[in-house]
């Protein structure tokens, strides 16, 4: 059974057969109601890089806040584990941000392996210093760029979810209000107009900021690639996740994370 | 031959008295690598040697301090099986001199303080005195020194993945050549996993780990042991370079080596760099160590024993491993790609022997050099104090107006501009942060919260340091009373003037004993802190500012906000309206802004009273009983309630008939506390079972504060200055 779900997720990334199977296990689901949903769990995939320093903040809101798993992947690694559902990539200062917000870690292994895991279907969320490392390694485009205050911020700040067709927001509305904070000195998304244009024709801005804070681009605080399964935003989910830090708005992304998984 | 002359002495700051206990320890004259090693660690920076008799007074002990002094960081138990190490540490000089590398290198190294313990570092708090930003005279480099300070702050903090959760900027004319920056840190340890800076085990391999040495730092701590003069500014090399990357890095692998039960010992290189980790590692476990120069790992070529020993590189290590386990360390280091090497081993015969490429460059007994400095009973009169006792004449002006110009002050207006550039909520821990009474951070995988505070109040000390000083951790143990924590201990850092100046040298022993007396009063003992002397410029000391942070535990819930949440409450008093004389006024916010001058005396403080109050107030918020908390201390009970209503709830509030209104409004009495609440009845009982008085002074509303007829205004006239003055000001 434990191998059967697993061949439906890999198998579910085929268009070919992906809808009747995801139809059968939604069907399935109803059946067998929510703890069916919880009989395998979520394995969310850490990358740690020397200068990570949300690893622990992601791992910790996935597991012990949203319930699901999470293991650490090491920069070095070269491939990432056939049990890793989803992958994220943390905040920090990868390797020191020396040269370039992630311009470093974009030649690490294990960027090789999360290309290679993105173009076969899988998840990937890059937040802040992830996000930066994904438009650096070209699984995104643009550029995050000094914030136009050319000061380091750190507030919390509110989204707007600007579509709900990816798997990474597929649990909110659209329009839907969220708060997250942000804590970064290069965040403002800078792209070419083209580039732009292509964002907002093709529904790939996720979140937009409701009050501009850094200088960011049509106000875009994350994106998503074509495909719709990488997902890049400076604003962290994570650090929104436990009633106790103010926001649980955090969890809405991972929820909406498990769902597709559960839909597959 | 002698080659010390007098000019080398002089340079290096050694006395002729200190000099000939040099020659007797060694029964021989000093090389000048020798010379250069005992300058440092018997500088006043390393070896309190002013004040170290006087330290004794402060009490170390409780049930709550698993280690006390001496270490790298105080520990304290707060159960569950884990401990909170904590400290903090003045980086004054650098920063004067260097604001943005000085202010970073002083956050590295209290974090190191930390680590080194094995904890892992979850907050870090600053305090700073600068200048006043509007100075005709110096406002454009005080401008330059706190954004300078700020963002090197923020650039070693935010990158090295520990929250900035709070602090406080306060400005004054006495620190415009002398700003103070002080960083405190704090950290969770598993107790019985706990390392100290010993150097057990004779054979034993000596490992150096981190970042390579060069020629930054040298003769730091000597530095900060000497007054500012014209030439200070050439003494820029002096300051060390932070790298909060490799610090990060340095971290992880030393949290992990430690996990591989191999390392003995562990010391961070921090002032006096390698002479004082090996010096002081050795002395503690009462054995030798020797080291070869020639394996330091090194930036920079032709680097001299003396360089070397005396280089305060920053984000290194030194380790004794146990003999045989040395690989398990060097792997954890390769993985996180940092150099590690084997630089020496633990002797037996007490010594500090020091060669380059085999031949011994400096032979020192370590006890004698890291434990027997010279020791100064200095002599002290009074106390230096500039204010008369007499108020000067002056005229209360528009209450409204006044209140105003409080709230932009620079002491009492919105921080937000430097706290939004410090990462205040990396680790998800942080449930109270900035711009709070006290800060709280979470101690995950436990019903426990750890509240913060960090306070000084140099107006107070220089008007009576003792009284200043008790002020001080009163406001202190109030500031986490108020969120409901229990203070349980505290770390202090002393900065003060020449200590060769009576009336200085009585500032100190006097703010000493006072902060030792309140310290047993409020049962938080000091388990560690810093003392940093010689901080004038010019032969211009400072305001006598002794800063406490004191740590608190409460249960981890959702902290009571400061601010009024709605309409319609019951605005109370916790403590009463406690009424001044004039003379206690002169040291108020008010004096200082308004009146602009200081006089008489500070606050009257009731130690008793103070206790009482804060055990009510601890345990009305825990009950949940009040809807926000707010410890009504500087600027006074008008400045508390216009903060209290910068949500957009404010109040109307109805205070008895008073002689001078502006002392009713702006006076800054102690051990009270606003709060609002729709349970009166049930706040007044609690209070009561503590004799506490409870003044009922009006209600909440939403949109105006109003204060009899004296004050009416929208929350938006208050706040917009308030909040906008500090951002104003650095960029007149």
């Amino acid at each position: 059974m434990r191998t059967s779900i697993r061949e439906i997720r890999t198998r579910g990334s085929k268009r070919k057969c992906g809808v009747s199977i995801a139809w059968a296990t939604r069907a399935l689901l109803l059946v067998t109601g929510e703890s069916m949903l919880r009989w395998k769990k979520v394995k969310f995939g850490v990358v740690v890089f020397p200068g990570s320093n949300c690893d622990h903040d992601a791992q910790y809101s996935v597991s012990a806040n949203l319930g699901e798993q999470a293991a650490m992947l090491w920069h070095r690694d070269t491939s990432i584990p056939a049990d890793v559902d989803a992958v994220i990539l943390p905040g920090g200062f990868s390797y020191g941000d020396y040269l370039r917000c992630g311009a470093i870690a974009k030649f690490s292994p294990i960027i090789s392996a999360v290309k290679g895991f993105a173009a076969r279907g899988g998840l990937v969320v890059g937040i802040c210093n992830g996000f930066q490392i994904l438009t650096e390694c070209g699984l995104l485009p643009g550029a995050l760029v000094r914030n136009q205050g050319l000061k380091f911020l750190c507030k919390p700040v509110q989204l707007r979810v600007e579509t709900t067709n990816t798997p990474f927001t597929n649990a909110c509305h659209k329009g839907q209000i969220v708060t997250f904070p942000i804590a970064h000195g290069e965040g403002c998304y800078t792209a070419s107009a083209e580039v732009l244009a292509g964002l907002e024709a093709e529904d790939r801005v996720v979140f937009r900021y409701v009050a501009n804070p850094n200088g960011s681009n049509n106000a875009i605080a994350g994106i998503c690639n074509r495909e719709r399964n990488v997902l890049g935003m400076m604003p962290h989910p994570e650090r929104a996740t436990d009633p106790l830090m103010g926001s649980t708005d955090g969890l809405t992304l991972f929820r909406s994370m498990v769902a597709a998984f559960a839909s597959k | 031959m002698s080659t010390i002359t007098p000019e080398i002495l002089t340079a290096h700051n050694v006395t002729a008295d200190e000099y000939s206990k040099i020659l007797s320890i060694l029964g021989r004259e000093p090389n000048l690598t020798e010379l250069g090693i005992f300058s440092v660690m018997w500088s006043e920076h390393c070896s309190y040697k002013s004040s170290r008799v006087h330290l004794k007074k402060l009490p170390t002990r409780s049930k709550y301090v698993l280690l006390g002094p001496g270490e790298n960081a105080g520990i304290i138990d707060i159960g569950d099986g884990i401990g909170i190490a904590f400290k903090i540490e003045s980086h004054n000089h650098p920063s004067f001199i260097e604001p943005f590398q000085g202010a970073a290198t002083g956050v590295g190294g209290i974090l190191r303080d930390i680590f080194t313990m094995g904890a892992r570092p979850i907050a870090v708090m600053d305090s700073l005195r600068f200048g006043p930003l509007d100075d005709p005279e110096t406002g454009a480099r005080n401008r330059r020194i706190l954004e300078g300070v700020v963002s090197g702050i923020a650039h070693y903090g935010n990158c090295f993945g520990v929250p900035t959760v709070g602090g406080e900027c306060v400005f004054d004319k006495s620190y415009s050549g002398n700003p103070l920056v002080n960083v405190f840190a704090l950290g969770v340890i598993d107790k019985n996993k706990i390392f100290k800076g010993q150097a057990h085990g004779v054979g034993n391999p000596v490992i150096y780990v981190g970042a390579k040495t060069g020629r930054d730092g040298i003769h730091g701590a000597t530095m900060a042991s000497d007054e500012f003069t014209e030439e200070s500014k050439q003494k820029r090399p002096n300051v060390q370079m932070g790298d909060p990357f490799l610090e990060k890095l340095l971290l992880e692998a030393c949290l992990e080596a430690m996990e591989t039960g191999a390392v003995v010992g562990i010391q961070d290189m921090g002032a006096a760099g390698l002479t004082c980790s090996t010096c002081e590692m050795g002395s503690r476990a009462g054995t030798g160590i020797e080291i070869d120069l020639a394996r330091v790992p090194q930036r920079e070529t032709g680097m001299t024993p003396y360089e070397i020993m005396l280089s305060e590189s920053q984000e290194r290590m030194l380790l004794v491993a146990d003999k045989g386990r040395e690989k398990e360390i060097f792997d954890v280091f390769e993985k996180w790609g940092l150099d590690a090497a084997e630089i020496g081993t633990v002797t037996g015969d007490g010594v500090l022997r020091v060669r380059n490429h085999g031949e011994i460059v400096a032979e020192i007994p370590n006890r004698e050099l890291a434990d027997e400095a010279p020791l100064y009973n200095r002599p002290f009169t009074k106390p230096a104090r500039k204010a008369p006792m007499e108020a000067p004449a002056y005229q209360a002006g528009d209450a409204k107006e006044e209140l105003i110009r409080l709230l932009s002050s620079g002491d009492l207006c919105s921080k937000r501009w430097i706290y939004e550039q410090y990462d205040h909520t990396v680790r998800t821990n942080t449930t109270l942060g900035p711009g709070s009474d006290a800060a709280i951070v979470r101690i995950k995988g436990t019903e426990t919260a750890v509240a913060m505070s960090l306070d000084g109040n140099g107006r107070y000390c220089a008007l009576d340091p003792r009284e200043g000083a008790k002020l001080v951790v009163a406001e202190c143990c109030r500031n986490l009373s108020t969120v409901g924590a229990e203070p349980v201990a505290a770390t202090n850092n002393l900065n003060f003037g020449n200590p060769q100046k009576p009336e200085i040298m009585a500032q100190l022993v006097e703010a000493i004993e006072g902060m030792a007396d309140a310290c047993v009063f409020f049962e938080t003992p000091i388990t560690g802190g810093n003392v940093s002397l010689y901080n004038e410029t010019l032969g211009e000391g400072i305001y006598p500012s002794p800063v406490m942070g004191i740590v608190g535990l409460l249960k981890n819930t959702r902290p009571v906000p400061m601010r009024f949440q709605s309409a319609d409450r019951d605005v109370l008093v916790v403590g009463g309206l406690r009424e001044s004389s004039l003379e206690r006024f002169g040291g108020t916010q008010y004096a200082n802004v308004i009146a602009g001058q200081l006089w008489g005396l500070p606050p009257e403080l009731d130690m008793d009273y103070e206790k009482r109050v804060q055990r009510a107030i601890r345990e009305i918020v825990s009950a949940g009983l009040v809807e926000s908390s707010h410890d009504a201390g500087e600027g006074g009970l008008a400045v508390a309630l216009a903060e209290a209503s910068f949500d957009g709830v404010g109040a109307r509030i109805q205070l008895p008939a008073a002689e001078r209104p502006e002392v009713q409004l702006f006076h800054e009495a102690p051990s009270r506390i606003v709060v609002s609440t729709a349970q009166a009845a049930a706040v007044t009982a609690i209070a009561a079972k503590y004799n506490v008085e409870v003044a009922a002074i009006g209600k909440t509303q939403v949109g105006r504060l109003l204060i009899d007829t004296k004050i009416d205004a929208t929350i938006e006239e208050l706040r917009e200055p308030w909040s906008a003055s500090l951002e104003r000001m650095l960029h007149a």
